[in-house]
């Protein structure tokens, strides 16, 4: 993951978190008996290593001392059972545990991804689309490790220290308290050590987000060092930060050099006083030799399950740090909401009424001011205007991206916001000024994967804007795949592709906002017919480009600082010399020029 | 290993304290081979009627053992893994070090992704390689020699047997740890899917929304989410083998001592303090066992990590001061000349320039206009040597600026870029940036004349503002003044102003205009700009189109030629006009 540098939101530590534990739990809900079940498990499988000491106790004090080979091989063949057994069940429980966090993040993934898309677009205008993504992806993902390994795997290390203590004590209890007489040092130690690294290893990863977030911007910005001439300068300054990040990780090597070693020697005491303690009572024959021994083994046993239990609560911290930002987006409610009840509509005819409509995107910045149309079913209007005149906005508001202000929209006489917005969008088609394309087929981004839409009318619709004869000589055709948003495609080859994609809908209302981008005259044929063709028989809204399309239109709106100015045809408003005259010398008159050239 | 090869002088320069390493790495080892020598005689001394002093002995023995043991230990780490971090710091350096002498076109050609990949994860491979992966294997080696041979002198056969099911454990980890490196990689790149998805899905929302295929959109998402799931399982599939068959390898070799040795035991051929010493030092070997099989893989891995760095290091330089590099030259005057120039971004690229000859002398001030992609940036990127022609010269002074000191050229040069560039630090130390000495007269001069004094004053710091992420966000025509100032506050002899206006109102850029006439007045100036007001009162006007200069001459003898430049000049009239209605 090459852009993991980018992710410089650090994962501090966040202090337990009752509450966000308890939402996270509730995701285990679905899969509780699972989860009862592997814990249950875990006391059994828990019990495998602990039993074997205690058994080569009985094999010395029993078997060997009395020169039995028959019960020293009854004891071989019954700890290679339970290793066996052991290895088997271990693997299982691992298996098991991990499917079931992969469950419950694929189900919180999925989760939060639904909400995503039921977010209004307000809510994308305003955030960052990386900032969504990195929730979606590397936020979940961090939480990986508390639901797979984290809360049934802490039983496993909790139920081992049980049962080790359990047969020591069966054993002797004397020695047992002074044999876990070291325990506490161990665990202070440990979670001391974990502290501490913890501690430095925040310190690294700060170190290492400046280097990085400085690589990555002087990387960026090389042209600029050198055309400063600051090469030399900058090599300075890079290595007083690579500088610091190797004193950071210095300093971290500094606890680990002194962890490791300190819990040997912690063993060391541990296996010193067994002789001492225990090999005294061995003189007095209060205590057998077999005791010692598997007291001896005990002491190795016990690091690992501690050291994972100081592992899982970090893992908790990070999960506390990351589920926070999840549940924040999943508690973010910026919907476009239905109306309570909503009323029907079907068999649409396609009239569209604007009535005094306001709408802004910021308080108190209308970008529309009481804008009255009406257009008829099946005609065709063309918006013109300069950029920023509020184009965009008119398809904004149309289709329910924004709620308006003030005012009414009405299509077929009933106001939009009494509509389901599905049923709504599903009357209307848009096509964007830049083409947007999925990965996938060329066959998937004219039907937008709508299964519903068969082949052939995927065929047709392709055909009847021209787009056929260019799918055609791919090597693929219809399942050529779309790389990286069509780069392979040339630009009007796109255009073609989303007429094709909202003709295979055949809406009744059509929003077509025409690209500005140039194109080859042979193209530029292609389109002009392709436009014609998807205005039959349809309510349209052209926010236009072509001086074509503006004379076909049955009515063009003049739209200039959010206002209708002028209204009227072709013929009509150039003879006024107002605003449309001078747009149209201005973005239209060479397209005159060049066709008659 | 021959890519490896290349880290062999940073070993040198640090094998000081790499042999100090390997020293303390053996005493160490002795110290923890003794442990076990020690509990064997304390066992055996149990079945012989030995005195508790000579218990307590022992009992400090074994202790004293580990506490050496553990020091040692201590100083590997502060030896051997301390250097991997030296060398790593010094490798970093370097990388940096020619990463910043590379030509704009091998940062035009790699992603900014890209080159990050190789500064951070390679770097980091090769790191492990050089820390972990040489301590372990040298701590491995130098154990297993003194282990097995103390482990052969108290028994030969039983040696054998119970470290026969160690050699698998090392393969098996070398063997499921390059299992899980690959699918691990399979990994990475479905989760890479699953997040260029959602990037997609997030970035064509709109489209999304108005086809209202949010329900399918979430279908497919959710089955990328589950392919990621499948291939997580089949990761833990092997993962979760690691663990049980470390336990079962080595519970194995316990098992062969207790039952082989006990066989032994009660053929009084050994004691039970033997017995208990092979199981401790069962228990030394292990790691070391296991290190060894991981060890290979790191090698592996850092050897394809080297050989990606070889190859940047391989890149060549391009645009360097050669061989034909007239020292003497110290300043510029600014009489510029295009002789003929060619350029294209490749071999079998089109020619983005074609047959340049242009003259711009000391002191006066051309203006380039042309459409989008006309060639006009490419052309001013000649001239401080950010690409060299194809063919053709470029001269400065009469010298070909290849001959001129690349320092020396780049710092009579100032380029204002299109798309302003400004690190994330104070306003102060971005407008100095060209500075080698802070001075602040300059900044606050530059400042105003790029009509930006007044509001860096009102921002919260101001000229201590830091600026980008982690501060406040200029806005495009800020940014672009700010990068205005700071090529104006090196002094250049020569100014190119690359479009760098196109965010700045036309109120305050005919401000800033009016300050710079006597800043310019006895410099050379080439203004880009794609309006008229701004470029109306050069000395000389030149439009470009399809990478050749089409029109030339002033703003009133290029109006009378009805070419490209007044059919311009009448739009932007027009323009104009609709503003104000």
């Amino acid at each position: 993951m090459a852009n993991d540098y980018k992710k410089e939101e650090e994962i501090l530590g966040k202090a337990y978190d009752s509450k966000l534990m308890k939402r996270l739990l509730s995701y285990t809900k679905p899969y509780k008996k699972y989860i009862i079940f592997a814990i249950l498990m875990n006391i059994v499988v828990a019990s495998l290593g602990p039993i074997r000491p205690y058994l080569t106790k009985i094999a010395v004090d029993d078997y060997i001392a009395n020169s039995d080979y028959k019960g020293l091989m009854i004891i071989g063949l019954l700890l290679l059972a339970s290793l066996l057994f052991q290895a088997v069940m271990q693997y299982f429980l691992i298996y098991f545990t991990e499917y079931l966090g992969q469950k419950i993040i694929y189900d919180l993934r999925s989760q939060i991804y639904s909400h995503v898309q039921k977010l209004a677009l307000k809510f994308f205008d305003r955030t960052p689309i990386g900032r969504i993504v990195t929730r979606v992806t590397n936020d979940i993902e961090s939480l990986n490790a508390l639901f797979s390994s984290g809360i049934v795997m802490v039983f496993s290390d909790i139920f081992i220290i049980l049962w080790i203590f359990g047969f020591m004590f069966f054993l002797d209890v004397n020695l047992s308290l002074v044999t876990l007489s070291v325990l506490p040092f161990l665990f202070y130690g440990t979670f001391l050590f974990r502290r501490k690294v913890r501690e430095s290893y925040r310190d690294v990863r700060l170190h290492l987000a400046r280097l990085n977030s400085y690589m990555q911007e002087h990387i960026t910005g090389m042209n600029v060092v050198q055309i400063f001439n600051k090469e030399k300068s900058e090599l300075k300054k890079f290595s007083s930060i690579n500088n610091d990040y190797r004193k950071a990780n210095i300093k971290s090597i500094f606890y680990y050099a002194v962890f490791f070693p300190s819990v040997e020697l912690i063993s060391s005491v541990a296996i010193g006083l067994i002789i001492w303690y225990g090999g005294g009572n061995v003189i007095s024959s209060t205590l057998t030799i077999g005791v010692l021994f598997a007291f001896i083994q005990y002491t190795e046993m016990f690091f690992r399950p501690i050291r994972d239990l100081s592992e899982k609560y970090n893992i908790m911290q990070t999960a506390m740090a990351s589920s926070e930002r999840i549940f924040k987006l999943l508690d973010n409610k910026t919907f476009i909401n239905n109306s309570e009840t909503t009323i029907n509509f079907e068999n649409v005819e396609g009239e569209i009424e604007f009535k005094n409509v306001w709408f802004e995107y910021k308080e108190n910045e209308p970008v529309l001011k009481d804008i009255n149309f009406k257009i008829n079913p099946g005609e065709t209007v063309a918006i013109v205007g300069a950029t920023g005149a509020g184009k965009t906005s008119i398809i904004n508001i149309l289709t329910r991206f924004y709620d308006i202000q003030k005012g009414n929209i009405f299509v077929d006489g009933k106001d939009i916001k009494e509509l389901n917005k599905r049923d709504l969008r599903k009357y209307i088609s848009i096509v964007l000024q830049d083409v947007f394309l999925f990965s996938g087929t060329i066959r998937s981004n004219i039907s937008m994967d709508n299964s519903e839409i068969p082949f052939d009318n995927i065929k047709k619709a392709a055909e009847l804007v021209g787009a056929d004869k260019f799918i055609e000589a791919l090597p693929n055709k219809y399942d050529e795949m779309v790389m990286e948003r069509g780069a392979t495609l040339s630009v009007g080859q796109k255009q073609l592709i989303s007429f094709a994609r909202a003709l295979a809908y055949n809406p009744q209302i059509l929003i077509l906002d025409e690209a500005t981008s140039s194109v080859d005259t042979e193209t530029e044929g292609l389109i002009q017919k392709a436009i014609e063709k998807l205005l039959v028989g349809r309510t349209a809204i052209v926010i236009a480009h072509r001086l074509s399309t503006i004379q076909n239109a049955d009515k063009i709106i003049v739209l200039h600082k959010g206002e209708i100015r002028e209204t009227g045809n072709h013929q009509e408003l150039l003879a006024k010399k107002g605003i449309y005259y001078k747009l149209y010398q201005l973005q239209y008159k060479d397209q005159e020029i060049n066709k008659s050239a | 290993m021959k890519n490896l090869y290349t880290l062999k002088k940073y070993f040198v320069r640090y094998k000081k304290k790499l042999f100090l390493g390997i020293l303390f790495i053996l005493l160490s080892n002795i110290g923890t081979v003794y442990i076990p020598l020690f509990l064997r005689d304390a066992i055996n001394g149990l079945q012989n009627q030995i005195s508790l002093e000579k218990l307590l002995y022992y009992c400090i023995l074994i202790i004293g053992a580990s506490a050496v043991a553990g020091f040692f230990r201590f100083l590997i780490r502060e030896t051997i893994i301390v250097v991997s971090r030296e060398i790593e710091f010094d490798l970093r350096k370097d990388f940096w070090k020619h990463i910043q002498k590379l030509p704009l076109r091998y940062f035009q050609n790699n992603s900014t992704g890209n080159v990050m990949a190789h500064a951070t994860n390679d770097i980091n491979a090769v790191r492990t390689f050089l820390g972990p992966a040489v301590m372990y294997s040298l701590d491995t080696s130098v154990r297993l020699i003194i282990v097995i041979s103390i482990m052969i002198s108290l028994n030969f056969s039983l040696t054998i047997y119970s470290l026969l099911p160690l050699p698998i454990l090392s393969f098996l980890v070398y063997k499921v740890s390059s299992i899980i490196h690959f699918k691990f990689t399979k990994i990475q790149e479905k989760f890479s899917e699953l997040t260029t998805k959602a990037q997609e899905n997030f970035s064509g929302i709109r489209v999304v929304k108005s086809y209202v295929r949010e329900e399918n959109e979430i279908l497919k998402f959710n089955e990328i989410s589950k392919d990621y799931l499948k291939k997580n399982m089949n990761l833990v599939k092997t993962q979760a083998l690691f663990y049980p068959l470390l336990f079962l390898i080595t519970g194995l070799s316990i098992i062969i001592v207790i039952w082989l040795g006990g066989i032994k035991v009660i053929e009084n051929q050994l004691d039970l303090g033997e017995i208990t010493a092979f199981i401790v030092y069962l228990g030394i070997l292990i790691w070391p066992m296991i290190a060894f099989g991981w060890v290979i893989n790191i090698i592996q891995q850092g050897e394809a990590s080297m050989k990606r760095l070889n190859k940047i290091y391989s890149e060549p330089f391009e645009i360097t001061d050669s061989e034909n590099t007239d020292y003497s030259i110290k300043d510029l005057k600014g009489d510029i000349e295009f002789k003929d120039v060619t350029f294209k971004y490749g071999n079998n690229l089109p020619k983005i320039l074609d047959g340049i000859n242009l003259k711009i002398p000391h002191g006066s001030t051309l203006a380039i206009m042309g459409f989008t992609g006309a060639g006009k940036t490419s052309l001013i990127n000649l001239i401080p040597r950010l690409y060299d022609c194809t063919e053709g010269k470029i001269l400065i002074d009469g010298k070909n600026i290849k001959e001129i000191p690349l320092n020396i050229l780049r710092s009579n040069i100032g380029l204002v870029q299109q798309e302003a560039f400004l690190f994330s630090d104070t306003i102060k130390n971005n407008l100095s940036y060209g500075l080698d000495d802070f001075e602040e007269n300059k900044i606050f001069n530059a400042a105003k004349l790029s009509n930006l004094d007044e509001e860096i004053n009102s921002f919260p710091n101001g000229y201590e503002t830091i600026m980008g992420e982690r501060g406040i966000t200029l806005s495009g025509g800020q940014k672009q003044r700010a990068s205005l100032a700071r090529a104006l506050v090196t002094n250049p002899q020569i100014l190119i102003l690359d479009d760098s206006f196109s965010a700045v109102d036309t109120h305050t850029e005919e401000q800033i205009l009016k300050n710079l006439i006597d800043y310019t007045h006895n410099r050379t100036t080439i203004i880009i700009s794609h309006r008229i007001s701004t470029v109306k009162n050069a000395d000389k006007i030149i439009v470009l189109n399809n990478s050749k200069i089409v029109e030339e001459g002033t703003h009133d003898q290029l109006l009378a030629k009805e070419g490209i430049y007044s059919d311009l000049h009448f739009k932007q009239l027009l323009e104009k006009e609709l503003e104000e209605i």
